[in-house]
């Protein structure tokens, strides 16, 4: 622990960013290497700023780039050292060639992707096209829909992450302003406590034990490179068993609950989202208000949205007629990845339901209660006709004449 | 290792590729241990011939070497082979060829010439230079 305590209110109004500076404080980080980008840069200023201020024993290091910053991330912890950073959009753009290194490397890593556009054009707001960029990365990734959740997905990501059994880099992400630049009551644990939690870091086959010299980040053809893949890959799957303790650990500790995969009014619902982010809070609002209307809806959202909790998301989504899967992303020439991974989910289940892929959001362009409850009542709608209501993907909050894609009757001859 | 990595299943393998340079741990001073003592793994690049992509060799002449260790300090192989701040010779099996060597040899003629990697060291220094007088 670091030697010097800061003293936390029972209550502390953070905003996400604040969250995740004040949880790698308490995780005790050896090595924070960073270079700043919007709307990530706070999360490590702060953590400067406490370094500066005497809370931290760790090393701050800025470098030059953010493929510097996840470099020195891999090299630190080959080192055998307890590591983090942060960044979003085009830094992780940047950064995405050393990310497959940390999985393949199995080095343990704690990335604070605070969700923002990708250019061009250039953009600074929150939409998942960084999120999506580090889908096949190999790296653990875990969405938190609010500051408090920001703080405890950050914190738990390192007992994740360093697990034995586990040994991969994690994300934990959050939406860019929405959550990073909204100040909201957030209840955190007492420095001690959020330490011991951690746990001490467990050095594996670290560079600087010199009684076991050890090379990282060999050359493999293929003769074993594919047996390599498989390992990290059945790694990764398995994690989430990890991540289930490590849920039920923290549950006991704090009393919040979370589920790899989160639900609001599936109990009855007939209709269903599925989203990552802030639109999930967004919609329990509009579900709560749709009430009136007779409309019964739920939310499904991924928690975890790497491993892939494929077997979980079928089940939440037995009971409906439909589901509009909503991609925060410009789709690049295909569906959404929700729209796939929720239609795969499905695939081989008894459950058959209407699948729609909404692109919405781009670029920070706001998912309001009204939008969202037009988005049930069109759901509602195709439950009950048994039909889609108009094509397949349909992008929402777009302005100019209506832009869809993809006929359910297939090509039109 | 139990048995080669060419026979292991995916299972098998060590987490994240890491390959050990020795066999058993380091529990004694290693520097007071020539490399050919030395337990090497199977897995480390001493164990493996790692020159072989080199297409011209760095030739050494013994006539004319002061053994002032530049060679050795400066390869970024550990190819130069010097026993007691003598040198023994150049290492092919590990050397790439980069003429660094070379390059930082300071005697006159210089002790280290690049050859083609067809030329004979027999040849090679049969073809050795003489000294430079000053100005030529």
């Amino acid at each position: 622990m670091n030697k010097k305590i800061m003293e936390l209110k029972t209550v502390e109004v953070w905003d996400g960013n604040m969250a995740n500076s004040q949880a790698f404080r308490q995780a005790d980080v050896d090595v924070v290497a960073a270079y700043p980008i919007t709307p990530s840069t706070a999360t490590v200023e702060n953590y400067a700023m406490f370094h500066a201020n005497g809370y931290i024993d760790g090393e701050v290091m800025m470098t030059e780039s953010e493929h510097a910053a996840m470099s020195a991330c891999v090299g630190a912890g080959a080192a055998g050292g307890r590591v983090a950073t942060a960044t979003s959009s085009q830094g992780l753009a940047l950064m995405i060639e050393v990310l497959y290194q940390a999985s393949g490397m199995r080095i343990p890593v704690v990335l604070c992707l605070v969700n923002r556009a990708l250019a061009a054009p250039l953009n600074v707001n929150g939409d998942h096209s960084d999120l999506y960029l580090t889908r096949d990365s190999g790296w653990i990734s875990i969405d938190a829909f609010n500051p408090q959740e920001a703080y405890d997905m950050t914190l738990m990501s390192f007992k994740i992450s360093e697990h034995p059994a586990v040994r991969l880099p994690v994300i934990s992400n959050q939406d860019g302003f929405m959550t990073s630049h909204t100040a909201q009551n957030v209840t955190p644990l007492p420095d001690e406590v959020a330490c011991n939690f951690v746990g001490e870091y467990l050095q594996v086959n670290a560079l600087l034990n010199f009684d076991k010299p050890v090379t990282h980040g060999v050359q493999t053809e293929q003769d074993w490179h594919f047996e390599h893949k498989a390992k990290q890959h059945a790694a990764l799957m398995g994690s989430k068993k990890v991540i289930l303790e490590t849920f039920a650990q923290f549950k006991e500790l704090t009393g919040r609950e979370y589920k790899l995969v989160e639900t609001y009014n599936m109990e009855n619902a007939d209709i269903a989202i599925v989203c990552l982010g802030t639109t999930y809070e967004t919609a329990m609002v509009a579900i709560e208000e749709l009430k009136a209307e007779g409309i019964n809806a739920g939310v499904v959202a991924p928690r975890v949205f790497r491993p892939f909790p494929l077997e979980e998301m079928a089940e939440a989504l037995q009971g409906v007629k439909a589901i509009a899967c909503m991609d925060r992303s410009a789709p690049g020439g295909t569906v959404g990845t929700l729209f796939n991974e929720i239609s795969g989910a499905l695939i081989n289940t008894p459950n058959r339901p209407l699948v729609s892929n909404l692109i919405y959001g781009l670029g920070g362009r706001d998912m309001t209660v009204a939008v969202l409850k037009n988005i049930y009542r069109t759901l509602d709608k195709e439950a009950k006709e048994g039909k889609l209501a108009g094509k397949i993907q349909r992008f929402v909050g777009v302005r100019g004449p209506e832009l869809s894609f993809y006929d359910v009757q297939g090509v039109q001859k | 290792m139990s048995k080669p990595i060419s026979e292991m299943g995916w299972d098998e393998l060590v987490p994240g590729a890491a390959l050990y340079t020795f066999d058993g741990n380091i529990d004694y001073n290693i520097a007071e241990i020539q490399p050919e003592d030395r337990k090497y793994s199977e897995t480390s690049s001493k164990s493996m011939s790692v020159g072989d992509w080199r297409v011209i060799k760095p030739v050494w002449n013994s006539e004319t070497c002061i053994d002032c260790q530049n060679c050795w300090i400066f390869c970024p192989d550990t190819s130069i082979i010097a026993r007691n701040k003598e040198m023994k010779g150049v290492d092919y099996e590990h050397c790439k060829g980069c003429g660094l060597c070379v390059s930082v040899c300071p005697t006159n003629p210089k002790s280290l010439l690049m050859f083609n990697e067809f030329v004979t060291v027999e040849e090679a220094l049969s073809q050795w230079p003489v000294k430079q007088k000053k100005g030529e």
